[in-house]
């Protein structure tokens, strides 16, 4: 586990997250095993849109903003001019798995060698609200007021097992933030796909399952117990591919 | 300078001109009729150490063109009209964060899957931003297999003097005539590879951000201000060509593979003992506004020719507003223009105003 306390990343900026949500843990996971790894000075993030499309003002890599869903096209741009920098995005449900299904299933079939933070809350944060493609059956949002109707709309959309579909895919597992035993479990994750990155393996994703109390309308507390009572029993913890097993 | 004699297609040849100024990264999408660039770079580029990428569709392609250009390499894509079209969105990011790309158009007919033939209807998309926001990229327009080649040495060198997206804006006809052209081997390209490039010497010099994120403390106000005077100084940068135009009392306006047919025309006409010249941006933005109100003396009067229902006529109706007007002939796209195709219409317009 880490060495560090505050990663060297870490800019100290006070974030815009609301209480409870963990987008603070992911980032800090993620700077945390960047330095763990000695590769936090020598990486580059596509950025996207949503609520952490402001993550470079809390984790400090060189950044560049990508348009709606596109993140993986531009990080797949900047591991081909650099291909010595560790290269990663970080992105939601809604920029990944919706407006962005395209480019992140061909950066997998690619194989392209970067790795994908998706932190999926099942909903349109910033937003307000709104129905995710990985809004669950009978999920309460602000354009599914009924809840989440298959017979209208479909089922949740499962990234992790999609991209592990892929030859070109090295690393893809589903992990957890709403307590601790899941977070050790997670960063052990997330080291994992940036060490295969580092060794050319091939594409790596990881999909947090996260909270998101106020689209949810929960108290951090019944968040975090949400996850376990209606998010993992849709999607599956584990990990789906990986190159070295 | 090494220079070599090939007899090769505008397509190739852009390609070419592209490769002799450093092009470090190409990513594309197949779409006619522009895909010998695709096709030539996806055997040179590697031979070259450089990076060739088919992406799965123009989208991509443009916003792996937005990575590989926020590292500060040399990096293009091209394509043609309906692909264009998908690429504004990132088109617009590129201007926004002041990345030096170059994105090709071998324009084909329109609106929507139009046809694959000649046609000049993207010259509003091209000149008018075509993406969200206030912007602009610079346009240039070739008319030859040799300024295919020049001018893409020329866009990238643009490109990285302004941190601008550049277009380079051509069709059917330029793209697949093939001509003889001598490539050459230009001086380097100035990068100006500093802080503003991903992976730069970070230890050395911070951060490096390209977000166009609105927060109290890179509020849109002066960096809509600091890309205003980027796009004054451009101004600057304005090509375009006079034929016969010093005696002339009659003016025709026209660009790309239209003006070059326009050539044969205004010769056979000047045969016939008709003052008429030919003036043909090669900029189209910036527009060679200037140069025209300087040929809007006396009695002289214009007529633009495009392959459109008339776009690029405006701008010389604003350039001469007030000194002169200019009619307008439009070819049908997806025809191949003959010089005697436009002899009675230029004909009939400067008789039936004298």
């Amino acid at each position: 586990m880490s060495q560090t306390i505050t990663p060297t990343k870490w800019t100290g900026v006070p974030t815009h997250y609301c209480p409870g949500c963990h987008h603070g843990i992911a980032h800090q996971m993620v700077a945390r095993v960047l330095d763990d790894l000695g590769l936090a000075k020598d990486t580059l993030l596509a950025s996207s849109i949503g609520c952490s499309g402001l993550g470079y003002y809390y984790i400090d890599f060189d950044s560049v903003e990508s348009p709606h869903g596109r993140a993986p096209a531009v990080a797949t741009g900047l591991k081909r001019a650099r291909p010595d920098k560790t290269v990663f995005t970080y992105q939601g449900d809604g920029d990944l798995a919706s407006i962005g299904m395209g480019e992140i299933m061909h950066a997998a079939m690619r194989g392209e060698k970067i790795t994908v933070i998706f932190v999926n809350n099942a909903i349109y944060g910033m937003t307000g609200g709104q129905m995710a493609p990985t809004t669950m059956s009978g999920q309460v949002t602000s354009t599914t007021p009924l809840g989440r109707n298959p017979e209208l709309t479909g089922y949740p959309a499962k990234i992790a097992e999609m991209v592990a579909a892929f030859d070109g895919c090295a690393f893809s597992s589903r992990v957890a933030l709403n307590n601790i035993k899941h977070i050790k479990k997670a960063e052990k994750a997330v080291k994992k796909a940036f060490e295969l990155q580092k060794e050319n393996k091939g594409f790596t994703l990881v999909e947090f399952l996260s909270t998101c109390p106020s689209g949810w309308k929960l108290s951090p507390l019944q968040a975090n117990d949400y996850i376990e009572t209606n998010m993992i029993p849709n999607f599956p913890l584990g990990t789906f591919k990986d190159t070295e097993v | 300078m090494n220079q070599q004699n090939l007899f090769v297609k505008g397509n190739e040849a852009l390609a070419r001109g592209a490769m002799a100024a450093g092009m470090d990264c190409y990513f594309g999408y197949p779409i006619t009729p522009q895909n010998d660039i695709p096709e030539f770079l996806s055997i040179e580029m590697p031979k070259a150490g450089k990076q060739f990428l088919q992406a799965e569709s123009e989208v991509a392609a443009i916003n792996m063109v937005l990575g590989a250009c926020a590292t500060g390499k040399l990096s293009m894509t091209s394509s043609s009209s309906p692909g264009v079209s998908l690429m504004q969105e990132g088109i617009s990011y590129l201007a926004g964060a002041q990345l030096p790309g170059v994105i090709v158009n071998v324009s084909r007919g329109g609106p929507g899957i139009g046809d694959l033939g000649a046609s000049q209807s993207d010259y509003f998309q091209a000149t008018r931003g075509g993406g969200h926001g206030d912007y602009r990229t610079l346009v240039i327009a070739p008319s030859t297999a040799q300024e295919s080649f020049d001018m893409a040495i020329e866009a990238f060198r643009l490109a990285f003097k302004y941190r601008n997206p550049v277009l380079m804006l051509t069709d059917a006809i330029i793209g697949h005539v093939k001509e003889s052209i001598v490539a050459y081997t230009p001086e380097p390209i100035d990068t100006k590879a500093g802080d503003w490039c991903l992976g730069f010497d970070r230890d050395a010099k911070g951060r490096h951000l390209h977000s166009q994120c609105l927060t109290k403390h890179q509020p849109l106000a002066p960096h809509t201000i600091l890309l205003k005077e980027k796009y004054e100084k451009m101004q600057e940068e304005v090509l375009f060509e006079e034929y016969l135009t010093d005696d002339a009392d009659f003016v025709v306006v026209a660009y790309g593979s239209i003006a070059r047919v326009l050539k044969n025309t205004i010769d056979n006409l000047r045969n016939a003992g008709h003052k008429i010249g030919l003036f043909r941006p090669i900029t189209l933005y910036p527009f060679p506004s200037s140069a025209l109100q300087k040929l809007a003396t006396g009695n002289r009067r214009f007529m633009t020719i495009e392959q459109n229902l008339g776009q690029m006529v405006e701008d010389v109706r604003l350039a001469i507003a007030g000194t002169s007007e200019s009619a307008f002939y439009g070819q049908l796209p997806g025809t191949i223009a003959n010089p005697d195709d436009f002899y009675l219409p230029v004909l009939d317009t400067y008789k039936g105003e004298q």
